[in-house]
């Protein structure tokens, strides 16, 4: 089995080179929301939460449990309708990655990604599900069923089916949850090769060292506000007095400070 | 919807243990009803301990009955198990190796001739059953007395013949043989021949005139009355005569009603259990938000579920039908009809499915879900009115107007018989339940998300 994710130029640009060093921050957002709110029962779970996202860049979402990250993704998604506020998506798909695999486990790895190329209505379901074949490097075992593959490879195809109708954004929730560190390294060198292609990538996670690591710009949620908006040296910056060693501590001094 | 479905057939192909038990349930319920129609019901074994001396004959009003031929007829209607003991017979029932024991004791020949008797001493058969079982209990108490109550009246109709008999020669004369004699009767009509012949010889102012003429009236009218009561006499072997008349509904056999029952039941539950655990696996896949963000609407993705609902049903069904013509005659004439009452109740149970599955959220939790709903409702469905009180037939009404089992039977019903119910009224009615569990079904995935 290869022991590497393949990438591919993105239909949005041919760059291959990451985003934050070629200076894409830059221009308008491809993703932007205002005043968004979500309530469950009593529970306030997004309180005015605005952000934007330009193109090729890659935005980490972190914050506490139940901070209302997985919930801001849905919505962005369209999964889930803000009980006020607005999204302003592009023109096209957003490409959508559940946490948990959203895949049937008795159909093959082929059929997976056919079925959902078809669903997409892509030009070319089967030069599709090849090339995603070919980015996942899961080109030989195309037809074993996917509930037969490690956890790390069912999470590539849940990726590759949220990439099949080539979206200008995708919303990635708790990608690397449940992968040992070599599949996360795989998994993080394909979506950072995305994002070099010109893919907007936003992703939630809890794991702030990758946060830190992978996130161009970091959104930090806590119960349901957006508290901070910017880099990781930006926001050890932003808690001078706390004396913290690294971005853990930077992070939690944060967020204590806010009252959190 | 079409990839959906085709990746639904592809997932089932992929199940064996599904795909085995949907091919091998159908056939199970076919070869079990097949069976049970072409072999008919099964005699009850009942022990039986004759006391009465071999040869011993049974003779009433001097008539030889054929005692040989009447125990013949008996065990024709029951299994019967010779035993040489009534401890045997009683051991057999306490182990249930025989539902009861039939013990006729040595003095029954004696009474039953009593009867014609100027003595009669009432005869009886001992019978002896274990009550461990309700249902057992009522099959053999329902047995014994119907044989008894036949027994009764054929003995009834030999005392009733000789009776007669007796008024026939006290009426026109004969014979009788009494005590080893044999005497002649006179007989009325006889009485009154004589004495009108006698009459015109007795002078009118004879003394003897009147007292003859009362004579010869008594004569008369005493033969006219028991004439009368020849008749009365038969009557009372049969007091009660049948007129049945039908003034509502022609039911179809007890073949072809028994054969609805099947395919229904094997519709309802290879339906339902697909249908719920499909949609219950969307949501176990985490691939139901995936597909309903935009790329299939829910109401589509229930539209598909239940298309596959009835496409399974009516593979499943007439496979069923086809293993059972095997057994019995399926009136395969009325294909049409048979598959209309196949895709109307496949699409109500498909709904009805659909709803569970939504409710449910699990593939496991919608099978155990629908087959504890399922199940009663089936078996509450088929409770007949009359078996039950008004309130609670009421009550059961409901729950055949509620969910699909009822209708779907008698659409079943109706397209296997030609004497079964119309089929418009059951097809209008799974038609609504089709819809109303489909809205019931598409609010319950609200929660999938």
């Amino acid at each position: 089995m290869p022991s590497t994710w393949a990438h591919r130029p993105g239909r949005h640009g041919a760059s291959t080179s990451f985003p934050g060093v070629s200076g894409q921050e830059d221009g308008e957002f491809v993703i932007e929301t205002r005043g968004l709110a979500k309530a469950f029962g009593d529970r306030q779970a997004l309180r005015g939460v605005n952000f934007g996202a330009r193109r090729g860049e890659l935005l980490a979402v972190i914050g506490p449990n139940g901070a209302g990250k997985t919930t801001l993704l849905s919505i962005l998604a369209g999964i889930r309708k803000p009980d006020s506020g607005t999204v302003s998506r592009p023109p096209g798909e957003i490409g959508w990655v559940p946490q948990q695999a959203a895949l049937y486990r008795r159909l093959t790895v082929a059929e997976n990604l056919r079925l959902f190329a078809r669903l997409e209505k892509v030009s070319d379901p089967e030069a599709s599900v090849e090339e995603m074949l070919e980015q996942t490097a899961l080109g030989e075992r195309r037809d074993d069923q996917a509930g037969t593959l490690s956890g790390g490879n069912q999470q590539r195809i849940n990726i590759a089916i949220g990439l099949l109708a080539r979206p200008a954004v995708l919303l990635l929730d708790e990608p690397s949850a449940g992968l040992d560190p070599r599949q996360r390294e795989r998994l993080w060198d394909f979506v950072l090769a995305l994002a070099g292609g010109g893919t907007t990538v936003i992703f939630s996670t809890h794991d702030l060292a990758e946060a830190e690591r992978y996130g161009r710009r970091l959104l930090v949620l806590a119960d349901g506000e957006n508290l901070f908006d910017g880099t990781a040296p930006e926001l050890h910056a932003a808690v001078p007095e706390s004396g913290a060693r690294d971005f853990e501590q930077a992070f939690v001094a944060f967020l204590r400070e806010r009252g959190h | 919807m079409r990839w959906l479905f085709v990746k639904d057939l592809q997932i089932m192909r992929r199940s064996p243990l599904l795909t085995a038990i949907l091919v091998i349930y159908p056939i199970a319920i076919a070869v079990l009803i097949g069976f049970a129609l072409s072999r008919g019901p099964a005699k009850p074994q009942v022990a039986f301990f004759n006391e009465i001396p071999e040869g011993t004959p049974l003779v009433i009003g001097g008539r030889q009955l054929d005692i040989t031929g009447a125990r013949g007829e008996l065990c024709s209607r029951i299994d019967c198990i010779d035993v040489s003991s009534e401890e045997e017979a009683r051991q057999m029932v306490e182990s249930g190796d025989v539902l009861a024991a039939l013990i006729l004791p040595k003095d029954f020949i004696t009474d039953i001739e009593s009867l014609a008797s100027l003595t009669p001493s009432q005869p009886t058969v001992r019978v002896l059953v274990n009550e461990e079982d309700p249902i057992k209990a009522g099959l053999v108490n329902d047995r014994i007395d119907a044989l008894i109550t036949q027994a009764n009246l054929r003995l009834s109709e030999k005392v009733t013949r000789l009776a007669a008999n007796y008024l026939t020669l006290l009426l026109r004369g004969g014979q009788l043989n009494l005590l080893g004699q044999t005497l002649d009767v006179l007989g009325l009509q006889n009485t009154q021949s004589i004495l009108e012949a006698i009459q015109p010889e007795i002078p009118k102012d004879s003394p003897f005139a009147g007292a003859l003429q009362r004579v010869i009236t008594f004569a008369r009218l005493a033969r006219q009355n028991l004439d009368l009561a020849k008749p009365l006499l038969s009557s009372i072997a049969h007091p009660i005569e049948v007129d049945k008349e039908v003034v509502s509904g022609s039911p179809p056999s007890l073949d072809a009603f028994a054969i609805a029952v099947a395919a229904t039941v094997t519709l309802m539950f290879a339906t339902v259990l697909l249908v719920a655990g499909s949609l219950a696996l969307e949501r176990e896949e985490n691939a139901f938000t995936r597909l309903t963000r935009g790329l299939v609407a829910k109401w589509a993705l229930l539209t598909e579920k239940i298309a596959l609902g009835i496409a399974l049903s009516i593979v499943v069904t007439l496979l069923m039908l086809a293993g059972l013509s095997l057994f019995v005659d399926i009136a395969w004439g009325r294909f049409p009809l048979i598959l209309a009452a196949i895709v109307a109740g496949g699409a109500a149970f498909a709904a009805f499915g659909a709803a569970i599955g939504g409710a449910a959220k699990e593939v496991r939790a919608s099978s155990l879900l629908a087959f504890m709903i399922s199940l009663p409702i089936a078996f509450i469905s088929l409770i007949e009115s009359g078996t039950v009180s008004p309130a609670l037939y009421d009550v059961i009404k409901v729950v055949r107007a509620v969910f699909p089992f009822g209708p779907a039977l008698d659409a079943m019903s109706g397209g296997l018989d030609a004497a079964g119910p119309a089929l418009g009224l059951p097809i209008l009615h799974l038609a609504i339940l089709a819809v109303a569990y489909g809205v019931l079904a598409r609010i319950a995935i609200r929660r999938f998300v």
